[in-house]
């Protein structure tokens, strides 16, 4: 039996048309949710169109009308049936205070692994450094660590902090996307069994320990404490950070202990690293700042005191932050 | 669920839809439309800072750090966010960003996509997303992956203008309505529309094969249902096909002027009435 193609296009086109105008009116950039009566005629038109792309799938063959109808029913399908929280209702403050503590702790598992591959390559440089000194070049690919600490010391001590005078600005914004891009890219390789991600913790922790010992047996502990203190108490828990969401995004794509599927894995799992990276990527703006405008102020004029003070103080409250920060809320909201 | 080169989703109401999935090709141009956009703003933005450096270099030189940065990641989160899946390149190249099982697109898995291009491009020339791609029966690189998103092309098929076909025009088929139920009873639906698709694509075709291809639909058709000599005689197997569509697909009563029998106005039609 063949369809009246005709007929059934001139008495079905002007629902089709509403429907598509209706869709197009909730689907646009403002997001407007329907009313109700609208809901109600959204859902008429719906399964209307459902019922002719089944009539015209099962008595006739038209592709081209069956593609029209398709896409008009992929995109009514998308509005109706989804039930996820909309981001009409996402709010900036809310999100850093509340969801990004509780995501954090939420996966608190991978955050501690982080932690512990980045210990391990700071073992690694630290002893490297101090057992083969000539090492150094390769574990540390900036110049002005490559330097003799003391030298480096008496220089910025002498400079009393002009040495960035008129770059201190340009130097912050370089700062936050490099250590931005550094924190995706730790995030994204993730994808690979988490391959990626526990180089680059691992390659972060040898840099640190590196620096850490050949400024100590430099005698530059204070000093050393001074610089890294302030920018970095944020700085390395944000890279930590964005190791505990490619490790997530590693088990999930593993699938270690978890009978659902890899779309499902994924597709759970994704707000909470995008939750992860948008608070990283706050921290990082603020460690910038720090890192430009703080750090680079030597004795005598800020006392190493005062910067380690400053430091230890920030870390305190940043890991009281992210332990107790939204413990009130009752219930957790990630981006959506 | 991927069929081909479609993903195909079930509804609750038991009815299949399918999206055609976008491949690397077109995904390829549109990226490189994008790339070519983002270079031109990115050119903008240095000159435009290049002459606020002249009051303050230091400033004027972390601004253009940072909307630099600002441009190449968020570009493509906020044209697909703001735009149903959509850049610049996309939309040039007819193509968007959809869930993978159907339902609305979510800020996270614009983020996530985008990000993922971090490692989808890797080491040159999105090598690492072009393998992804082609090991993936949804045609997804890493990031569609990451963000249960695929990429599908946008089509927006106009129905068949069948007055454009048939209107005004004599068929002497319909001389035998009893011939022609008998015919439009024998017919299914796919023959029929192969039929009808001839003839809506007749003039992409090659003078030859378009003389073939209604010889052998004419002669198909000739074998369902044989018409009174007189009544075919003289006419073109184009003409024919032509004539068999017309009858297969328009009622005598649409031809006439009087209403069809037993069919309520549309608004009033329940869903699921069929109209047939």
């Amino acid at each position: 039996m063949i369809i009246d193609i005709e007929k059934f296009i001139r008495q079905e086109r002007p629902f089709w048309t509403e429907l598509e105008r209706m869709v197009g009116r909730f689907d646009g950039a403002s997001r407007k949710a329907p009313t109700f009566d609208e809901a109600q005629r959204l859902h008429y038109l719906y399964e209307r169109t459902a019922a002719d792309l089944g009539r015209l799938t099962t008595f006739a063959s038209e592709p081209e009308l069956t593609r029209y109808l398709e896409s008009l029913m992929a995109k009514a399908y998308a509005e109706l049936h989804e039930t996820r929280t909309t981001t009409a209702r996402w709010k900036l403050i809310g999100w850093f205070f509340q969801t990004f503590p509780q995501t954090v702790r939420r996966n608190i598992g991978a955050l501690w692994l982080s932690i512990g591959i980045t210990i391990v390559g700071a073992l690694f440089g630290g002893a490297a450094v101090a057992l083969d000194p000539d090492a150094k070049p390769v574990l540390m690919p900036f110049p002005h660590l490559l330097q003799d600490p003391a030298k480096r010391v008496a220089e910025e001590e002498q400079s009393r902090g002009t040495q960035m005078d008129g770059a201190k600005t340009g130097f912050s914004a370089e700062l936050m996307t490099h250590n931005t891009k550094v924190s995706i890219l730790t995030m994204s390789l993730g994808m690979a069994w988490a391959v990626g991600s526990v180089v680059l913790l691992f390659y972060n922790g040898v840099i640190l320990g590196a620096v850490i010992v050949d400024y100590v047996l430099a005698g530059q502990t204070k000093f050393l404490a001074g610089w890294l203190l302030p920018h970095g108490s944020v700085e390395i828990p944000a890279i930590l950070l964005a190791g505990q969401a490619g490790l997530m995004l590693g088990s999930a794509v593993i699938g270690w202990r978890d009978r659902r599927g890899l779309r499902s894995r994924l597709r759970a799992l994704a707000p909470d690293l995008v939750t992860l990276i948008g608070g990283v990527a706050v921290m990082l703006v603020w460690a910038g700042i720090i890192e430009a405008f703080f750090s680079q102020y030597h004795e005598p004029v800020l006392p190493y005191a005062v910067k380690i003070a400053f430091g230890l103080v920030q870390l305190v409250l940043l890991s009281v932050f992210l332990w107790r920060g939204g413990r009130k809320t009752s219930s957790p909201e990630a981006v959506e | 669920m991927t069929s081909g080169d479609q993903l195909l989703i079930a509804t609750p109401e038991g009815i299949c839809f399918s999206l055609k999935l976008a491949g690397p090709m077109v995904r390829l141009l549109a990226w490189l439309i994008d790339f070519l956009i983002v270079m031109a703003s990115s050119l903008l933005i240095g000159l435009a800072f290049g002459v606020f450096g002249l009051l303050s270099p230091d400033v004027a030189s972390a601004m253009g750090i940072v909307s630099l940065f600002v441009l190449q990641v968020g570009y493509g989160i906020g044209m697909e966010w703001s735009r149903q899946g959509q850049t610049f390149g996309k939309r040039a190249m007819g193509i968007r960003v959809v869930d993978a099982s159907g339902l609305r697109l979510q800020l996270h898995q614009v983020v996530m996509r985008n990000l993922l291009r971090f490692v989808d491009s890797l080491p040159l020339f999105y090598l690492v997303g072009g393998i992804a791609m082609l090991l993936n029966r949804s045609l997804q690189r890493l990031g569609d992956l990451a963000a249960n998103t695929v990429v599908v092309r946008v089509d927006r098929a106009p129905a068949p203008d069948l007055e454009q076909l048939f209107a005004g025009k004599f068929n002497s088929l319909r001389k035998h309505p009893h011939l022609v139920a008998r015919l439009r009873q024998k017919v299914s639906a796919v023959e029929a529309a192969t039929a009808l698709q001839a003839l809506l694509r007749r003039g992409e075709l090659e003078d030859g094969p378009r003389v073939e291809l209604f010889r052998e639909l004419g002669e198909h058709f000739r074998a369902k249902v044989e018409f009174p000599p007189d009544t075919v005689e003289g006419i073109a197997d184009e003409q024919y096909v032509r004539n068999v569509v017309d009858v297969l697909y328009r009622t005598t009563d649409q031809l006439g002027k009087r209403p069809a029998r037993g069919v309520e106005p549309a608004d009033q039609l329940p869903v699921g009435t069929t109209i047939l």
